[in-house]
């Protein structure tokens, strides 16, 4: 269903560049890292401070509006760098097990945090119990990981 | 000598074993790239609060006293998976420019954590709330997020055999890689 698009990626001009280029992909794949970094602390801050570590004396709502432009940010450098790393090797992604585990756990990565988890991370504490706290947190983090791991083992699987 | 050394590691049967092992390997990269998550992100939530970029209202020491179990946690994983991956290519990475250029950074961030610590930290009830760190402490967590991001890129880039010395190379990179000492076979 979605081979003749890929088709058409593999024929792009863009694909040409970054495919051809001994220093492209590589680059490209730093920046990806780099905001790796940055999401994983904004990510991991707020869900450990949902599980009752790190950050513990500061309200949970305060932390969460804190981190969420950090989140966003490193967010939309993820996706800036890894649309063109996957227009690089579309064929490989389309036949890889890893990048359908890895879209799959971002999109529900994606609408996780930004329904559920922002509304009950910027909720009003006393509204929200522990164990929905709990609940939140660890479902973001095992998306999250999903996307990492689905991430790193694309480039085990070529 | 290092050379001797690494030669003597890369023929011992547990190198072998993870070089060569299907799972483990990948495995233990795995870990090594994703604990960059709890190491170098909450490494870099201090760094930001110290240069007042974020949680300019919590005290420093608290944000410094709560991340670091995490940190050394974090930092811990990194250097156990880290000394596997050598140990499973030891000869290569050795000569490899992007690994030395590593382990000078990483002596260097652990320099300039330790300056901060033995220094400017010593006063840090002083300005504990300020929104904004004084200079020294600014300058130790930018110098802290450039080193860390400048790690984080030359380790990707140990992957790449550009400059390796079994490849066409410069004089230069025979040098820096110690090419010399690499064996031929």
């Amino acid at each position: 269903m979605l081979l003749p698009y890929i088709q058409a990626i593999e024929a792009s001009r863009l694909h040409d560049v970054i495919s051809t280029s001994t220093w492209a992909f590589a680059v490209i794949e730093s920046i990806h890292l780099l905001a790796l970094a940055a999401i994983g602390g904004a990510v991991l801050v707020v869900d450990l401070r949902m599980l009752g570590f790190g950050l513990r004396s500061q309200p949970i709502p305060d932390l969460a509006r804190n981190a969420y432009p950090w989140f966003v940010g490193s967010l939309i450098v993820m996706l800036a760098t890894g649309i063109p790393l996957f227009i690089s090797e579309p064929t490989k992604c389309y036949y890889s097990y890893p990048f359908a585990v890895k879209m799959i756990s971002l999109v529900l990565a994606m609408i996780f945090a930004f329904t559920i988890r922002r509304k009950i991370s910027t909720a009003e504490e006393t509204r929200i119990s522990p164990v929905v706290y709990k609940l939140v947190a660890l479902v973001s983090l095992a998306l999250w990981f999903g996307v990492g791991a689905g991430g790193r083992w694309i480039g085990f699987s070529g | 000598m290092i050379s001797t050394f690494t030669e003597w590691l890369a023929s011992t049967s547990g190198s072998i074993a993870l070089h060569e092992s299907l799972y483990m390997y990948p495995l233990v990269e795995s870990v090594h790239v994703l604990t960059l998550c709890v190491f170098v992100g909450m490494a870099a939530i201090l760094d930001l609060r110290l240069l007042g970029l974020t949680l300019k209202r919590v005290p420093v020491s608290e944000v410094a006293g709560r991340l670091l179990p995490w940190m050394v946690a974090g930092f811990t994983v990194m250097l156990i998976s880290g000394v596997l991956l050598f140990y499973a290519i030891p000869i290569r990475s050795w000569h490899n420019v992007f690994f030395r250029f590593k382990l000078i950074l990483l002596v260097l961030a652990g320099l300039n954590a330790w300056v901060f610590h033995a220094n400017i930290w010593m006063t840090v009830k002083s300005w504990d709330l300020e929104p904004r760190a004084p200079r020294a402490a600014r300058v130790a967590g930018m110098a802290s997020l450039l080193l860390w991001a400048m790690i984080i890129v030359s380790g990707r880039m140990i992957a790449y055999n550009w400059f390796d010395c079994d490849q066409p190379h410069s004089h230069a990179i025979d040098v820096l890689g110690g090419c010399d000492a690499y064996p031929k076979h």
